[in-house]
């Protein structure tokens, strides 16, 4: 097992060499930069040739791409972002516990709801529960988050004001945050009150964006219990005189989650990075709604050290999952 | 399975009543206000910033020696409480006692002094233009400047004369220098506080300005009505009433401002109660806000310019005057102002906003008429149908153009009418729609515009007209001296004269077609009183209230 997360995390090194050729490049391949777009009306020519010069643009492209790995890899400087001026590793800081926590109350959301409803809509295959479940996973599936998440927001924020509708917290709250984990502070501060005012804000979000996980794990759930429920084990187990609960955890549930687990990963990996048009709708300050100004700022420092970082997470995110699978299930071995 | 599910639904109905039983959670506390702005402050060192969102905190906390009277472009006494000067070079100021800094460093001409030399003697990065641009706008370069571009400083020195007289030294005669001292860049700071946290400390990486010191991060201090007290990024700034503040006492006690990018989000903070009060309120939402019985729309005065870039270079139609008024009687301004800005436009018959000085009503002005358009470009060297190639831009929405493809539709359907024949050509705003109309190859007409920095017509007619742009291609030395003639004028009442007749002169020989002046909106909840927005979007907050304060 050692010597397999030993390979995997040696493997990371051409892998995030790949990732930083394939930003370097593909950011430079979008038309303008830094200049034009954040000068606007008064980009007059000698100032955007006196940017190009500054920001070091106007250098050969391979040397300009050295000069990058160098700072990236070796002064292990994410760099200053053009529009914030703000160190891009201070940003990241801000700005991942927040899509972290998103990420994770969506996942908690998906998975909550998601392995009860694909098990029981297996348990009562062709009823209407399952047929329910299954227009359900295609509707979640279907909808467009931002979509969802603006009708979320009028109907619980707007109309009924049950429910926040912009940021992290209450900005009238006097609160601390020593690690960016609004969740985690207030639990290790003991501030309760605090802890439900965070929850709330992240309800709507993680609604929103849990949508897609949570159809894809109804499903996945519900095909891979229809797939278990027949195999000769559990029919061995039911007629060893097992009680149903005992079948249904320990041989149904266990060997039907090894798929489950794989989607789940992913599907974590997708949400850290693609929670932009849910940050953007609920002006909720993670490292989505960041990118995506970047983008529109050619903010280059931003976009290379964002998005490296976020390779990085997401090749994590799965050698995790891929361990997590010989803890669920003992069978598989790595060498 | 059946006593599982009984055993979920408790704990999810709870859920549910807590949710429920709990309201948004809205900051309305009568001594708080919270607004909402699209972004956060960039730092809090004004001298270091030149963006609306860093000035809208930094304006609360600093103030400079002179500034503009709430909702005019007016200059009033602030840190000065009168100024002379006998040639426009030499401008003496007197300067309020008894003020003290937030740290309780007492405010003198020593502090005025310590504040002007310090940007004077600017060094290394803080020389970059990402640092220090508003300074290099109105003063140009620095005491030793360390690259060819930089221009002379107009700044050359600043003698304190005791305590509370202090004169600025400028190597030429300026007529700006008064109105720009209003930009919350030229804002005294402590300069205790200045040395203590390390304010001058900074430096480029990646070619972008970086303060290393904390200062600029979180320990401004000023004079102002308001302290800083915390700035959490991308969450909010927090402000406190200054309680020893010279003038008025701010009426609430504390001031948090917070970033919200999205138009819609800062909406429906507004409508949730979770701010108070918002900037930069979408046009297609203010029939939103004027329909809540518990929101206000305020207006914030026009302080900018939409024209139509007319084009002049060799070969092009656009030379000869006569198809260039062609292109005005031609262009349908009042039906586009009328159609597509929702009420909250004006047709601008001249470049400056009628609240500047400089405006006049006697500039040429031109209604539409296709019928005089068509006589006019028959007898000129582009005959009906005269070709023109019309840039607009997509992918943007600027306060003076909400709807760009729009405008330019309806100004193509009237050219059209008016004898011309139009090619339309569009480029995304970023990047590539304002290189091409800066380097003058956006066609013979293209659509842009510009908002003010500062209350001085010379940041309108100065920045497109005192010299030759590529922009326009437009050469006439008459209006080029008029111009700078006015920039230097130490007499407002000569200066206004001569602004008056550089704007005449423009309308009659027609570089471009200005076409509208917007009025940007803002929304409150009905409770929050005493607001006045700024033409130049740097609003006070110590005369607003809540409720019935």
């Amino acid at each position: 097992m050692l010597r397999y997360i030993v390979r995997r995390l040696l493997l990371l090194i051409p892998i995030l060499i790949g990732v930083s050729l394939l930003i370097f490049f593909w950011i430079r391949a979008l038309p303008g930069s830094p200049a034009e777009a954040l000068l606007g009306e008064r980009a007059t020519p000698a100032l955007v040739q006196a940017y190009r010069q500054k920001y070091g643009l106007n250098k050969p492209i391979v040397q300009q791409y050295f000069t990058y790995l160098k700072t990236t890899a070796v002064d292990r400087d994410l760099g200053v972002s053009v529009a914030s001026h703000r160190q891009v590793w201070s940003e990241i800081r801000l700005k991942f516990p927040a899509t972290i926590e998103l990420a994770v109350a969506a996942m908690i959301f998906a998975v909550v709801l998601g392995i009860p409803l694909g098990f029981f809509a297996a348990k009562h295959h062709g009823r209407l529960f399952d047929q329910l479940t299954l227009v359900g996973s295609l509707l979640g599936i279907s909808i467009p988050i931002f979509f969802l998440a603006i009708i979320l927001k009028y109907l619980f924020a707007v109309r009924w004001h049950l429910l926040p509708s912009v940021g992290r917290i209450d900005v009238t709250a006097n609160v601390k945050h020593p690690t960016n984990f609004y969740v985690l502070d207030a639990i290790i501060t003991g501030d309760w009150s605090t802890l439900w005012d965070v929850l709330k804000h992240l309800v709507l979000p993680a609604i929103a964006l849990g949508s897609i996980p949570l159809a894809v794990i109804t499903r996945i759930t519900r095909a891979a219990v229809l797939d278990v429920q027949n195999e000769d084990y559990v029919r061995t187990a039911r007629a060893k005189g097992l009680p149903p609960l005992t079948v249904d955890r320990r041989h149904i549930l266990r060997n039907a989650l090894l798929p489950v687990s794989t989607i789940i990963g992913l599907q974590t990996g997708l949400l850290l990075s693609g929670a932009v048009l849910t940050e953007t709708v609920f002006a909720f300050p993670g490292m989505g709604s960041w990118l995506r100004d970047a983008i529109f700022n050619r903010d280059y420092p931003v976009l290379q050290g964002g998005i490296l970082f976020l390779a990085l997470v997401f090749v994590f995110v799965n050698l995790i999952v891929d361990i997590s699978y010989a803890i669920i299930n003992p069978r598989i071995r790595y060498s | 399975m059946r006593g599982n599910l009984r055993k979920l639904a408790l704990p999810l109905a709870a859920l549910c009543v807590l949710v429920v039983a709990s309201t948004a959670g809205g900051a309305s506390r009568a001594t708080t206000l919270v607004f909402a702005g699209a972004a956060d402050p960039t730092y809090l060192d004004p001298a270091l910033v030149s963006d609306g969102e860093s000035f809208r905190v930094t304006e609360q906390i600093f103030e400079s020696l002179v500034k503009l009277k709430p909702g005019t472009t007016l200059i009033q006494p602030a840190l000065a409480k009168s100024w002379v000067s006998k040639n426009a070079k030499d401008w003496t100021f007197s300067l309020r006692h008894n003020v003290k800094f937030h740290d309780g460093t007492p405010f003198n001409a020593a502090a005025v002094c310590y504040n002007y030399n310090r940007q004077y003697n600017f060094k290394g990065p803080f020389q970059d233009a990402s640092a220090t641009y508003y300074w290099q706008t109105v003063f140009g370069g620095f005491k030793h400047n360390e690259s060819a571009d930089l221009s002379p400083s107009l700044y050359i020195g600043c003698t304190a004369h005791g305590k509370y007289s202090v004169t600025i030294h400028l190597r030429t005669p300026s007529g700006p220098f008064l109105p720009a001292q209003v930009i919350s860049s030229f804002g005294i700071q402590s300069p205790t506080a200045l040395k203590k946290y390390g304010a001058d400390s900074g430096e480029l990486r990646n070619g972008t300005f970086y303060p290393t010191g904390s200062y600029a991060f979180s320990h401004p201090t000023g004079t102002g009505p308001f302290k800083f007290v915390s700035w959490t990024v991308g969450e909010k700034t927090v402000l406190a009433a200054n309680p020893n503040y010279w003038g008025p006492k701010p009426k609430i006690k504390t001031l948090i401002i917070r970033p919200i990018a999205n138009n819609s989000a800062r909406l429906q903070a507004l409508q949730t109660g979770e701010a108070q009060g918002i900037d930069l309120v979408a046009p297609e939402h203010v029939g939103i806000i004027q329909s809540n019985s518990k929101l206000k729309v305020l207006n914030r005065p026009s302080f900018n310019v939409a024209y139509v870039t007319i084009h002049q270079g060799t070969g092009s139609p656009m030379n000869d005057i006569k198809v260039r008024q062609a292109v005005a009687y031609g262009l349908d301004r009042a039906s586009v102002v009328r159609s597509f800005y929702s009420g909250r436009g004006q047709v601008a018959q001249e470049f400056e906003p009628p609240q500047l000085f400089g405006w006049t009503n006697k500039v040429t002005k031109y209604t539409y008429n296709p019928t005089k358009a068509k006589q006019l470009l028959n007898s000129s060297s582009c005959h009906v149908p005269c070709k023109v190639d019309f840039w607009y831009p997509t992918g943007v929405s600027r306060p003076y153009m909400p709807d760009p493809k729009r405008n330019f539709e309806a100004f193509s359907a009237s050219l059209e009418e008016a004898g011309f024949s139009v090619t339309a050509h569009s480029a995304p705003w970023r990047p590539d729609y304002v290189k091409h109309v800066n380097d003058g190859t956006a066609g013979d007409l293209n659509l842009i515009g510009w908002t003010g920095d500062f209350g001085d017509p010379d940041n309108f007619l100065g920045t497109f007209f005192q010299t030759y742009s590529p922009q326009f291609g437009f050469k006439n030395a008459a209006i080029f001296n008029i111009l700078s003639k006015a920039e230097k004028q130490k007499s407002l009442k000569k200066r206004i004269a001569l602004y008056k007749q550089a704007n005449i002169m423009i309308m009659k020989y027609l570089p471009a077609v200005p076409y509208a002046h917007s009025r940007p909106a803002l929304g409150f909840e009905k409770t929050v009183k005493g607001y006045v927005p700024s033409p130049v979007g740097t609003d006070p907050f110590e005369g607003v209230s809540i409720g019935g304060q």
